[in-house]
């Protein structure tokens, strides 16, 4: 059983290019419809603890589920399992590919790149931007944030600590005037 | 191998993995001041490698932490590293899924993260900001009057936001390898 779970999310680490969501329709093709290991329930719960935690969320779901099998053990299997092609690949690059980017011809082809990936960027943001739920005050926050990090005025650390700050003083009051 | 040196990178990496909300992009400006700041990377390597992790497998943060990890002290950096970011995690996890099974509907963790969600985006504006003006204008925002333009940049760019906007689902290794290619291409033999 851990050898499975460790071998199933090895595969979902290894075939899921490009990280993160790409993710999610792997680990519910394994573990919700072939190995029955968690319900379509638990599957959302998942997901929803997942974008409620910091970290990647394929460790996250892969800590769940490793923990919900087989305990601890099966939770230090599964993120075991679903880490190690990414440090393989990663350390091989790492070693060889990078004695190329001296080379004249892939610099070029990276200044291309630099503009693929501001891009990829800022389709990330305006995916998340369409997610956002939009009060005036989460507006406000984010055109904020946006400044703050633009300009370097604030530590991004504490920038994000503020905010969960306001965010729970906020969703306090809003409790309390909904109680009255 | 310095035993310190593989401290600090356990616990910068640690760090990141504690912070890091709303997937991997909201990383990159905790990588510029937790990473780039200490030397151990430069922010062109930064991007280059935003290219390399979209067309490896993997999230991004354990590619990142590997290849950091690697470099500065080889595989025993990139396990330390890749341990760092990932440890934040699995203890979070842990801890709910043994005690807490009302987690996401908890009052506070609503609060925190309505607060921490427009927070993020904005950031992760505030970076495709910063590396639009940089690929294209070679523009830093300190320094905003310092521009260099070419055309072809642009046109890089109109190309593969286009792309993007046109066919919604496509993978970003499509856009790695179209802007590779143009760039190849135009600033390799026509400039």
């Amino acid at each position: 059983m851990l050898f499975t779970l460790f071998w199933t999310f090895f595969k979902i680490g290894l075939f899921t290019f490009g990280g993160g969501y790409a993710m999610i329709p792997f680990i519910h093709s394994y573990a919700v419809e072939k190995f029955k290991w968690i319900t379509d329930d638990e599957f959302l719960d998942i997901i929803a603890i997942a974008e409620s935690t910091p970290g990647p969320i394929a460790i996250n779901s892969a800590t769940y589920i490793g923990y919900k099998l087989k305990g601890v053990k099966g939770s230090a299997f599964a993120t075991l399992g679903v880490v190690l092609p990414s440090v393989i690949v990663i350390t091989l690059i790492s070693m060889f590919f990078m004695q190329f980017r001296d080379n004249q011809y892939v610099e070029f082809a990276f200044q291309g790149i630099r503009i693929g990936v501001a891009v990829l960027v800022l389709n990330a943001a305006i995916r998340m931007y369409k997610k956002l739920e939009k009060t005036p005050l989460a507006y406000v926050m984010m055109v904020i944030a946006l400044l703050i990090i633009l300009f370097d005025v604030l530590p991004v650390i504490l920038l994000i600590a503020i905010g969960g700050v306001v965010g729970i003083v906020n969703q306090l009051i809003k409790l309390r005037g909904e109680a009255k | 191998m310095s035993i310190k040196l593989l401290f600090e990178l356990f616990l910068t990496f640690f760090k990141i993995g504690l912070f890091t909300f709303g997937g991997g992009y909201a990383m990159i400006p905790l990588m510029s001041d937790e990473v780039v700041s200490k030397g151990w990377l430069l922010s062109e390597q930064l991007m280059d490698f935003i290219a390399i992790s979209e067309s490896t497998p993997g999230p991004f943060a354990i590619n990142m932490a590997t290849f950091v990890g690697y470099n500065q002290q080889g595989i025993i950096g990139a396990i330390m590293a890749t341990l760092g970011v990932v440890l934040p995690s699995f203890i979070i996890i842990l801890i709910i899924a043994k005690a807490f099974h009302k987690f996401a509907s908890n009052k506070y963790v609503v609060g925190f993260l309505s607060g921490v969600k427009p927070v993020v985006v904005g950031i992760i504006f505030a970076v495709a900001l910063t590396f639009l003006l940089k690929s294209i204008f070679n523009i830093d925002i300190m320094n905003i009057l310092d521009i260099e333009f070419h055309w072809s940049s642009l046109l890089i760019f109109a190309v593969v936001f286009g792309m993007s906007r046109i066919w919604k689902k496509l993978h970003p290794v499509y856009i790695v390898l179209v802007s590779g290619i143009m760039g190849l291409i135009i600033y390799g033999f026509i400039l």
